[in-house]
């Protein structure tokens, strides 16, 4: 077996971010912090993916997430980042559960599809619940950190610090799950289930698992956007939300754990400056980094820096 | 000899279509039996049942003395009944390799001895191996060892039959259904497959059952052979005497000659 240099390629960046970010302007604290969490979505899509399953309503449990960390601050007053982060993969697990019994069912366009819908249903249900601020959503208490609130300047390194740490954790534990026989089911199952079913294993259970992991790191995802920008509303249960972590997630390539985070940066980056460039194309020239992608590099922008060990 | 599978009154109706009247097979440990019938006669269905694909309307299938009749297939398999596919049924994007290794691992999983925090190099149950050392054993048998870094998706036609049969064996299975082990393999290569399957499989001391269309195969391999039609059992004796049967002759034989 090659030697496994993820570990120690997750703990580098880890470092380098934690030391490097202290120098990064407030912006930019803000696009990496923003990749965080779509990052997380995007890794759980990946896990996912791998088993040939395309989920088209991963901002359901995104949402859900957000609306978690929002609603502890809301009604008990709870700001703590880690809380909230928990709050968010609590909640988005527990529903997947649920809802997995169902969706585990299912594969290809209808499990998409499927999805798509129940993400759809919980957008409908917030934009008509006055108490959660209807279309507008409402605001985040100001995030602390073990009951220490960082002075104004150190707030935006406070919370990157803390997604980043969050983060690696959570790559490090799939990139351990993905070794695990569990784990290495996911191309058993695209490639043919009655064989995996006729070796003795429920190929819907291993969907079913993978789904809920999926959604607590959405749902930490979801905590972790909401923190960040100190707003949250029902936009982000919508398909086109959906839909961004798709384009991260097809960016980005299955290669690796690490694939969806660069792929989130690079997808921030995109969005950032061709927002700035062009306000009212922006949509083009993401659609364009996407057929790049796609015609060019169909396993994502992960095969380029690919190596045999670090599979 | 001791029965090792008893399946009893196995009754199967698909619509109009009787595809088990009445199936009844006591199957002895470590024998080799050879089931025969045209297309459509009933082995297949009788193998769907036995391995839990499929359920009988009526009877009861036995297993070491234990009642298998409605369990999944996954339950089955655990218990220790294989099955091979008439069309192999492979990881096409895996190498052979990985093929056996993902087989290797639920096992490993099935027996609580690859959790998160193991390292995945347990003594595979039945072999008291690594699975490493099982995959290569196991390739090695079947003659696969030079495919172990292809994928199963550009194998020949032969060596996809016998890695879908490997796959049978990691689980290290007590009886073993192939269904039709050699269809889609030239005539000449045939009798080598089957035999070096059959002593792969019988080094590991298995029970067989398998489906098959050639005479002279059959003959050369069963030591007994149930011969299948219309969904009823018309003979169920040692090959010689079998495949004299009259009826045997008429439905089964006759219409390959």
């Amino acid at each position: 077996m090659t030697p496994d240099r993820t570990p120690l390629l997750i703990g580098s960046v880890a470092i380098v971010l934690l030391i490097g970010g202290l120098w990064l302007p407030q912006w930019a604290m803000f696009i990496v912090t923003i990749a965080f969490g779509n990052g997380l979505v995007a890794l759980g899509l990946m896990l996912l993916l791998r088993a040939g399953l395309v989920s088209f309503g991963q901002a359901l449990y995104y949402c859900l997430g957000a609306y978690a960390a929002g609603g502890i601050g809301r009604f008990f007053g709870i700001s703590d980042i880690f809380l909230q982060m928990l709050a968010g993969a609590l909640t988005a697990g527990f529903f997947a559960l649920l809802l997995g019994f169902l969706l585990a069912r299912y594969r290809g366009i209808f499990f998409g599809l499927l999805s798509l819908a129940l993400s759809m249903i919980l957008y409908g249900l917030l934009v008509k619940n006055q108490a959660l601020g209807s279309t507008d959503g409402f605001n985040i208490l100001p995030s602390t950190l073990f009951g220490i609130r960082p002075g104004p300047e150190w707030v935006r390194y406070a919370v990157l610090a803390s997604a980043a740490v969050i983060a690696f954790v959570l790559a490090l534990i799939v990139h351990r799950y993905l070794r695990t026989p569990l784990g290495r089911l996911a191309p058993a199952i695209k490639d043919n289930e009655i064989r995996v079913e006729y070796m003795g294993a429920s190929a819907r259970r291993a969907v079913h698992v993978k789904y809920v992991i999926a959604a607590v790191l959405a749902g930490v995802g979801g905590a972790l956007a909401a923190t960040t920008v100190g707003h949250i509303d029902p936009q982000m249960a919508f398909w086109t939300t959906s839909g961004e972590f798709i384009f991260i997630t097809i960016l980005a390539g299955t290669g690796n754990v690490l694939a969806p985070f660069a792929g989130a940066l690079i997808y921030g980056i995109i969005h950032t400056t061709a927002y700035d460039l062009s306000p009212n194309t922006w949509q083009m020239s993401l659609g364009l980094a996407l057929l790049v992608i796609i015609v060019f590099l169909p396993e994502g922008l992960w095969s380029l820096f690919r190596r045999r060990a670090w599979r | 000899m001791a029965v090792i599978l008893d399946a009893q009154g196995l009754n199967k109706r698909f619509g109009a279509v009787t595809a088990a009247n009445q199936v009844s097979a006591a199957i002895e440990k470590d024998s080799v039996v050879g089931l025969i019938g045209t297309n459509g006669a009933g082995k297949t269905t009788f193998i769907n049942m036995i391995t839990g694909y499929l359920k009988p309307d009526a009877g009861r299938i036995h297993f070491e003395g234990r009642d298998i009749t409605l369990l999944p297939p996954r339950e089955i398999t655990r218990l220790g009944i294989s099955r091979s596919f008439q069309i192999p049924q492979l990881y096409s994007s895996l190498t052979v390799f990985d093929n056996m290794m993902i087989g290797l691992g639920i096992v490993l999983n099935n027996a609580g001895l690859a959790g998160f925090f193991s390292r995945g190099n347990a003594a595979v149950p039945g072999y008291g191996r690594p699975p490493e050392e099982v995959a290569e054993h196991l390739l090695a048998r079947f003659g696969l060892a030079d495919y172990r870094h292809r994928n199963a998706q550009v194998l020949p036609g032969g060596v996809r039959k016998l890695l879908d049969i490997a796959l049978t064996m990691v689980a290290k299975p007590r009886v073993l259904l192939l269904d039709e082990p050699t269809s889609g393999v030239s005539a000449e290569e045939k009798f080598g497959i089957m035999q070096m399957v059959l002593e792969a499989v019988r080094a590991e001391g298995v029970t067989v059952l398998f489906v098959e269309h050639d005479m002279e195969v059959v003959s050369r391999f069963a030591q007994r052979v149930i011969a299948f039609y219309d969904g009823r059992i018309i003979a169920d004796a040692p090959p010689a005497v079998a495949l004299a049967d009259p009826d045997v002759k008429r439905h089964v034989v006759g219409q390959r000659a």
